[in-house]
């Protein structure tokens, strides 16, 4: 079967008066895996938000197995903000965190089965030592590992990923797309995933969504990433660094 | 003390007393987490200006002073809701606004009112049977809302996400601001206008130190701020001493000890 699980025609989001997005229009078939990739301020962030039904579109429409993206139930979405706006101060376990997941509440108490199953998350992420940690103390990696934890807990359809390898070590990186891929297999999900790691994407993504502030590009990796769109997007063809150019210090 | 509760008025002060302390102590731990202090402040002096337009009008202040404060909760969520400003910002506004406009209804009416000064430094004892009333009324309101508690906890945490889960956060700070607001008014007749604040922070402030968890930051808070109104009216009546004061120097106690016995 392969039934596009989300479908974006003619799509334009404004934020604060400025066209932020335009003309964006693409299919994705359900259990791809797409990367997004786009400079900063390429409009990453919003598409994502856009899809989760947290901004509106001023143009357009998406459907997410047929239906808007504010009527799709929340279960559906798994979903790692890049900016987190957890509130550091606030007295919560990590493993609370998680149990949001499942629940979308905020846990009176965790019974015996709500926390084996949010343990079980958190082993996923590599992250069960941290599970009774309060939340606020935890470094950026762990905070991370938390979040994608709680985002697969919930058993998604779609995955929503916002720069999920932001402050995670370099195993830390290799695990989380080893998770996102076991999970794919056996869930089927449709995982979509911002990130500004182009190798990453050429291995893992079976598409890879090029972007700014429009469409640049949308299809398998090979063809997306080529020289011409990139310089296009990113004015600059490549991102291995000067050292290895061997051009800096001749 | 027990020879006392034989005393209606006595009564009265300390049924009132003990709910109104719990039900701002529950509401309390999100005014703390959500950074909201100033808020408890500010819907007291709203509630001034509400006083004052009651005895202005010659009616019962508290019937004035309840939609008074409401309208002024609503439009700094409404305000913030709506333009780029902060809570602390709509706050300060609101708050200057009702003073100005307490003090020019006060001056409005020539005589010189007593009443006033018994909201300005509150007076547990004058709690009518129509004051208890109200306060079991708001009581009985909070225990309905305990089921929103799951809710407004996950949005206090992490707001975004508890909107991409589709919880009605708008609709929640709105519904939370009410029930501030109505309990601040309230609270202003058992401890005043000028302490009214500190049972919405210190009993929360002091249970937020003793533990990692919320849940149980927040039944802390409750039996903290249960307790504290007990000991300080048992204490108040025993040592002579205004009884407002008192409660807070007893929820005070506590602070002392979450700060020394901080986890
Ligand atoms: N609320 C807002 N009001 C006005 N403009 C906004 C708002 N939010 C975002 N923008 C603008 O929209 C543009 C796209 O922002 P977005 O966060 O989607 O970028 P991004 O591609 O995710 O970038 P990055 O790689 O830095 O994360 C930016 O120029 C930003 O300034
Ligand atoms: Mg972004």
């Amino acid at each position: 079967m392969t039934a596009n699980a989300i479908s974006v025609r003619d799509v334009e989001v404004r934020l604060g008066g400025a066209t932020v997005l335009s003309d964006i229009s693409f299919d994705i078939r359900e259990s791809s895996f797409v990367a997004i990739i786009g400079p900063n301020g390429a409009g990453k962030s919003t598409l994502l938000k856009a899809l989760l039904g947290l901004v509106d579109t001023s143009r357009g429409t998406i459907t997410i197995d047929g239906i808007a993206p504010r009527d799709i139930p929340a279960a559906w979405a798994g979903y790692v903000p890049q900016v987190k706006a957890l509130d550091r101060d606030f007295p919560a376990l990590a493993i609370e965190l998680v149990a949001t997941g499942p629940h979308a509440r905020w846990p009176w108490r965790l019974g015996a089965e709500a926390r084996a199953h949010a343990l079980e998350a958190l082993e996923l992420a590599g992250a069960k030592h941290i599970a009774d940690r309060p939340a606020g103390r935890l470094s950026g990696g762990e905070l991370q590992r938390v979040y994608l934890a709680r985002a697969f807990s919930r058993e998604p359809k779609f995955i929503l990923l916002d720069e999920p390898a932001a402050g995670l070590d370099v195993a830390g990186e290799a695990d989380m797309y080893h998770i996102i891929e076991s999970y794919q297999r056996k869930h089927r999900a449709t995982v979509m995933m911002i990130t500004h790691d182009w190798d990453g994407a050429r291995i893992h993504a079976s598409d890879v969504l090029l972007l700014n502030r429009t469409n640049i590009g949308f299809g398998p990796p090979d063809t997306v990433l080529n020289d011409q769109t990139l310089l296009q997007v990113f004015g600059h063809k490549g991102h291995t660094h000067p050292k290895t150019e061997g051009t800096r210090h001749d | 003390m027990i020879e006392a509760l034989a005393l209606p008025f006595m009564r009265r002060a300390l049924e009132a007393g003990l709910l109104v302390g719990a039900v701002a102590s529950y509401l309390g731990v999100f005014v703390v987490q959500r950074g909201l202090g100033f808020f408890g402040d500010g819907l007291a002096h709203a509630a001034f200006g509400g006083v004052a337009l009651g005895i202005l009008l010659g009616a019962e202040p508290l019937w004035v002073a309840i939609p008074f404060t409401l309208a002024a909760a609503l439009m700094i969520v409404w305000v913030r809701d709506r333009t780029a400003l902060k809570y602390d910002t709509a706050i300060g506004v609101s708050f200057a606004v009702s003073m100005a406009l307490g003090i020019i209804f006060l001056s409005l009416r020539q005589e010189y009112s007593r009443d006033a000064l018994t909201y300005l430094f509150g007076s547990i004892l004058a709690v009518t049977p129509a004051d208890l009333w109200i306060t079991r009324a708001l009581a009985a309101a909070s225990l309905c809302m305990l089921p929103l508690w799951g809710r407004w906890a996950y949005a206090t945490v992490d707001p975004e996400l508890a909107r991409a889960d589709r919880l009605p956060t708008r609709r929640d700070d709105y519904i939370l601001a009410a029930a501030i607001a109505i309990t601040v008014v309230i609270a202003v007749k058992v401890v005043g206008m000028v302490l009214v604040a500190a049972f919405l922070v210190i009993p929360p402030a002091a249970a937020r130190l003793l533990t990692r968890r919320f849940a149980t930051m927040t039944l802390l808070s409750v039996v903290i701020g249960a307790i504290s109104v007990l000991a300080g009216l048992i204490l108040s009546y025993q040592c002579d001493l205004p009884s407002g004061p008192t409660i807070i120097l007893v929820q005070a106690a506590f602070f002392a000890a979450g700060v020394t016995f901080r986890r």
